[in-house]
């Protein structure tokens, strides 16, 4: 069965070094880091990416009060993306939209919130809020997005790990190629770094970045890179049928070449070389591309000592006879965006079909030789004004691996 | 607090849950539901909000003695005789 291309034809993203796509892509060029120090309840002073939007521009102020940061995320971005796509929802069946989020995870900030509240009254469940299951439910995010645009298609949530970001714009291509809506809104968010709860996890394993300078904290494949720093953040696509995209004379930014979302079944936490091999390489059969068509692959990599290495390996096996391809990272400017990752970070490189450049890796003082891949962009951007293909990786934990490949639309 | 207290402190708990509204026109006697935009879960965190800042336990069965200012008053003025106000907001 032939299935119908589907482009991308809308942005609308939270980084923490950007809140619009022009910006955040400005700052991949220029160097700037959104990395900054924080503090959170239990565990006190680390450092994290948090974004600036103004959420009232979207949400009134009882809708803030009641929802969550990551549907307040969601939010944001679907309008900012809708806009981007000039869709206006007068007019548009809001029945046969469907809006399809990753999350790594959702309900530790609630819970958390509300054990604290309870706290104070002597541990009193009558003090437990009746707003915590509205809000701790793995729909939260796409739920909020339902009652602000009065969408009634299909929405939920795609729970998986740090890889949910690409699950989510994944799933809203499968919806559109299966004809069950006309237009997805998909990709992934986070609000992670709201919970004390995922820093001390990452600080008990050792994998929490510290740096005296917040922006030289995530430095995937430096010597000296030392784990991860927490973010959040959001990006959500207008996805449409390629055919329809030309019938309303859209712009298209990008159109979704291939996909693959495969298990390492190897372990809860450590990732695994070979499941990550397998998974791009599966996205390439799925797209039907050799690995030297590809120009620009984005990787995962989170600036922890041991992830950095096996990804790196799995990457030069692939790409071994691709010798122009060239290697980039998103999270050394933005930290660990989780859950929105591998959507937000494939933004971040769709602007290079049109500017010509591939965002560097920065803070990469001394590299690490095990992390050595011919083509690593590093600290300033490359020219390369032909890019026709991005790869972009995402993994978490559990063995969840997820791959994306776009192409630029006039190929 | 006086009665007049209680509505203050009432309308004081309803701008933090229902803060786009302008609670300047209220009628005490009208339903509170037929002047703002207040819903179940809304009127659940007035509830909650009486049990945090006053230690006032509303029972279920008497969720309708709230209905109106004028019935908080009323449901009210006993329980919160030897409370004194707090005010989180300027309402």
């Amino acid at each position: 069965m032939a299935l119908e291309p589907i482009a991308i034809t809308g942005v609308g993203l939270a980084s923490p070094n950007g809140l619009s796509l022009k910006e955040f892509r400005a700052n991949l060029l220029t160097g700037k880091s959104g990395v900054r120090p924080w503090t959170i309840p239990i565990f006190g002073d680390t450092l994290a990416g948090i974004c600036g939007f103004d959420p009232l521009r979207h949400q009134s102020k009882k809708e803030l009060r009641r929802g969550t940061r990551a549907g307040s995320i969601s939010v944001w971005c679907a309008h900012e993306a809708l806009a981007d796509a000039g869709i206006a929802l007068e007019g548009l069946d809001r029945g046969r939209v469907g809006i399809y989020i990753g999350t790594t995870e959702h309900g530790n900030v609630e819970t958390e919130t509300e054990v604290l509240n309870l706290r104070q009254y002597g541990d009193d469940v009558r003090y437990w809020s009746h707003h915590h299951n509205p809000r701790t439910v793995a729909n939260n995010p796409a739920g909020e997005v339902t009652l602000s645009l009065g969408i009634t298609g299909p929405a939920y949530c795609m729970g998986g790990a740090c890889a949910a970001g690409n699950l989510g714009l994944i799933q809203g291509v499968q919806m559109l190629q299966l004809g069950i809506v006309d237009c997805a809104i998909a990709g992934g968010v986070s609000e992670s770094p709201r919970a004390f709860g995922i820093f001390a996890s990452f600080h008990a394993q050792g994998a929490l970045a510290t740096h005296a300078d917040p922006t030289k904290a995530s430095r995937p494949f430096d010597r000296a890179r030392n784990g991860i720093v927490v973010s959040e953040g959001g990006c959500l696509y207008t996805l449409e049928r390629v055919s329809d995209a030309k019938r309303r004379g859209a712009r298209i930014l990008a159109i979704v070449s291939g996909y693959a979302v495969n298990s390492d079944a190897a372990d809860f936490v450590l990732p695994d070389s070979d499941g990550q091999e397998r998974c791009m390489r599966l996205a390439l059969a799925h797209a039907g591309l050799e690995p030297g068509e590809i120009d620009v692959v984005n990787t995962h990599a989170t600036s922890t000592p041991s992830g950095d290495v096996v990804e790196c390996a799995a990457i030069r096996r692939v790409f071994a006879s691709a010798d122009k391809v060239l290697v980039n990272n998103t999270k050394s400017f933005i930290g660990h965006t989780m859950g929105a990752a591998g959507a937000l970070e494939l933004a971040g490189n769709i602007p290079g079909f049109e500017d010509g450049f591939v965002h560097p890796t920065i803070n990469v003082d001394h590299l690490d030789p095990e992390c050595e891949i011919p083509g690593l962009v590093l600290n300033t951007p490359r020219a390369a004004a032909s890019q026709r293909r991005i790869l972009n990786m995402s993994f978490g934990m559990l063995g969840i691996n997820s791959a994306v490949i776009v192409e630029r639309p006039s190929l | 607090m006086t009665r007049d207290e209680i509505v203050i402190a009432i309308k004081d708990i309803i701008q933090q849950i229902a803060p786009d509204e302008d609670l300047s026109s209220l009628d005490k006697g009208v339903r509170l539901r037929d002047q703002i935009e207040l819903d179940s879960m809304d009127f659940l965190d007035i509830v909650m909000e009486l049990r945090k800042l006053y230690g006032v336990q509303v029972p279920e069965a008497d969720y309708k003695e709230l209905a109106t200012l004028e019935g908080c008053a009323n449901y009210l003025e006993s329980h919160l005789a030897d409370k004194e106000l707090h005010c989180a907001s300027n309402a």
